[in-house]
């Protein structure tokens, strides 16, 4: 019971503060281990080339796409179900590294698909509804901005984000429920990875890097964001005072 | 180490404008990323400074 104080921003910002480096070291130790691997210890692909060495990144920013909306999804919702700011903030926090990750997936992968398939882009399933993600990302945060008062903006935010979260499973189950250009899953919980090891060792690290990247910047963003939003309060009037 | 000389490594087999392509953006994105949140941070403190200063010298006429 004792995390339910955290919903404070008074008693989040620091908690949030310490805990930046740690995740900011991680990610940049991460993410030097799976570049080492991604260029140096895989091996070239028998069919695609070096071409496939986009997958180091181009699978993280997807994977962190759909994981970031969802996670967004799921503090704007606790935000509207229990009318706590903390949490809209946190949803506000993460959309624009979620929609960063969405246009990087959407780059990279038709800098794979112009040499792979040909084509820098086509109409099929995934793409388009990873495309239709990044939009979402833009009208949540476009909303939100539009909206004056904070805690409308908030909750109006999280009717988007929420009605949003259903294209998730579809990005997700796209490749099995569509005939699409783009492969099917390599990974899956059930079956053993059809990947040679050390590319889904790099592949993972790096998501492990973004991951730990996202949690980095989406605490300092949000830190910004109760600094603007609580500027009337005492702790941080006080917190100012302390920094000049 | 699988590349013959560097200039193999930064080649990418042929395929340098599509790999390279792809890792500097990400780069140059997450870097962006961090750059504009410190440029927001700082500009959200010195809001707040601004603020309180402007506000400080009504306080001592309420007397």
């Amino acid at each position: 019971m004792r995390w339910f104080k955290y919903a404070s921003p008074q008693a989040f910002f620091p908690v949030a503060g310490k805990l930046v480096p740690w995740f900011a070291a991680i990610a940049v130790i991460l993410g030097v281990i799976g570049l080492y691997i991604g260029f140096f210890v895989a091996p070239t692909d028998h069919q695609q080339g070096d071409a496939y060495r986009i997958i180091f990144v181009h699978v993280p920013a997807a994977w962190m796409s759909m994981f970031i909306y969802l996670v967004m999804a799921f503090w704007a919702t606790i935000g509207l179900a229990f009318n706590t700011r903390m949490s809209s903030m946190m949803a506000s926090a993460l959309a624009p590294t979620g929609a960063m990750f969405a246009f990087l997936a959407l780059w990279t992968g038709a800098l794979w698909g112009k040499p792979t398939w040909g084509a820098w882009w086509v109409w099929d399933a995934r793409l388009t509804s990873t495309l239709i993600l990044l939009f979402l990302y833009f009208g949540f945060m476009a909303l939100q901005a539009s909206i004056d008062e904070p805690r409308r903006a908030d909750k109006a935010g999280a009717v988007l984000a929420l009605v949003g979260v259903i294209n998730v499973p579809v990005i997700y189950f796209s490749v099995q429920w569509w005939n699409t250009l783009h492969q099917g899953s390599s990974i899956n919980l059930t079956s053993a990875p059809t990947m040679a090891m050390t590319m889904l060792a790099g592949m993972l690290i790096m998501a492990l890097a973004f991951w730990a990247y996202t949690i980095a910047i989406t605490l300092v963003r949000v830190r910004c964001i109760m600094l603007e939003r609580e500027r009337h309060t005492d702790w941080v009037k006080q917190y100012v005072e302390a920094k000049q | 180490m699988i590349w013959a000389s560097w200039s193999d490594f930064f080649a990418m087999g042929g395929y340098a404008l599509y790999v390279w392509g792809s890792f500097v953006v990400i780069c140059g994105c997450m870097a962006g990323e961090v750059l504009l949140l410190r440029q927001q941070g700082k500009s959200i403190l010195a809001q707040l400074v601004n603020a309180r200063a402007a506000n400080a010298p009504h306080k001592g006429e309420k007397q």
